[in-house]
């Protein structure tokens, strides 16, 4: 008989300053209402947050780290998409 | 009268909390999976921080009425010396709290009724005559709203769960429904300070209480035919078996080194 596993969910946070909720950890629980309250427990047992988030982790779709070259390097060269790249005539001011 | 029965009545209520605190306390480490071992241990924290402030008033109470009698050079009485000195005939505390564990249904049980009841309870502390009482009550009812939340799901998700989980939650309803009726009956202290609006009229929350418990054990399958005969004892110091070795455990190491700190 395989082990019963409850799903694992991610928990995302936000804390009372950010405005953001950032990645916080995640945890195993068996329905939504579960994850939220072990979210909870386990992630804001120190005030770290005022918003919690919780998605089962199987709904995230991650990119592949073997692809990580094909995918980002091409942006090395392109310092033309950066704002600093060009010059600004010397009237142009508030920007 | 009132006078002498507001350190105890405090007494009561701090042992009520750290008892069941401890009992909770008990788990950690032994949680069936890590996220509800936490829980579990949070609300033992939450438990024993509640116990802190009761053992202070009741200390401060008590040291108030030595003082008036006269009694000087007596030693103070202290949070910890309530808490680590007495034994088990001083212990006020409802026989529910100090049941032993026994499984995870069980424990899970026990804490649904006692936060059903500490819900209402502290929810009417906080109209106490005792400007103390009611603030810890004010503090502590937040706190209880989750462990009632917590605790009800968990009773749901058992008694409607598995055949194997369903007969464990009838066994724990055996083992634990006839504490549940000395909650409601109040000792002679509780009397006393009811009348002058400082102790809570246990009458007013027994109906919100059957009626809170009666909602969730149907949601469990397990709103069947009870017993109506209720132990009771524990407010009056008459304690079951089982606080004796809690006691034995929880107070060992002020017993054999006593003020010691770490």
């Amino acid at each position: 008989m395989p082990e019963q596993q409850w799903p694992l969910w991610e928990v995302f946070i936000r804390s009372k300053q950010g405005l953001d909720h950032k990645h916080a950890g995640s945890i195993h629980a068996a329905d939504a209402a579960m994850a939220m309250e072990n979210a909870r427990d386990v992630y804001t047992r120190r005030m770290e947050g005022v918003s919690i988030w919780v998605v089962e982790s199987r709904y995230i779709h991650a990119s592949n780290p073997d692809e990580s070259s094909s995918l980002y390097d091409p942006a090395n060269d392109k310092i033309y998409r950066h704002p600093t790249f060009y010059d600004l005539p010397d009237e142009l001011k508030h920007m | 009268m009132g006078i002498h029965a507001l350190p105890i009545y405090a007494l009561h209520l701090a042992d009520n909390a750290l008892v069941l605190g401890h009992r909770n306390s008990e788990w950690t480490g032994y949680g069936p999976i890590l996220e509800q071992d936490i829980a579990l241990s949070n609300i033992a924290l939450d438990q024993i921080g509640q116990a802190r402030y009761l053992y202070q008033h009741a200390a401060r109470l008590m040291n108030e009425g030595a003082a008036a009698q006269g009694a000087g050079g007596v030693t103070p009485v202290t949070e910890d010396s309530l808490a680590y000195g007495r034994d088990a005939w001083d212990f006020r505390n409802c026989l529910l709290a100090e049941q032993a564990n026994g499984d995870w249904g069980k424990t899970i049980l026990r804490q649904f009724f006692f936060s059903a009841w500490q819900f209402f309870f502290y929810e009417q502390l906080q109209h106490s005559r005792d400007s103390e009482l009611a603030a810890i009550a004010e503090k502590s009812h937040k706190e209880v709203i989750y462990h009632l939340r917590w605790s009800s799901e968990w009773v749901i998700r058992l008694g409607d769960g598995t055949a194997e989980s369903h007969s464990r939650m009838g066994k724990a309803m055996d083992d634990l429904w006839k504490y549940t009726g000395e909650l409601f009956s109040p000792a002679d202290y509780e009397r006393k300070l009811s009348a002058p609006g400082i102790a809570v009229d246990l009458a007013v929350i027994r109906p919100l209480w059957e009626e809170r418990v009666q909602e969730v054990l149907m949601a469990a399958r397990l709103g069947g035919q009870r017993s109506d005969w209720m132990q009771t004892g524990g407010k009056q110091g008459r304690h079951t078996e089982q606080l004796g070795y809690l006691l034995a455990e929880m107070q060992f190491l002020q017993r054999a080194y006593p003020n010691c700190e770490w």
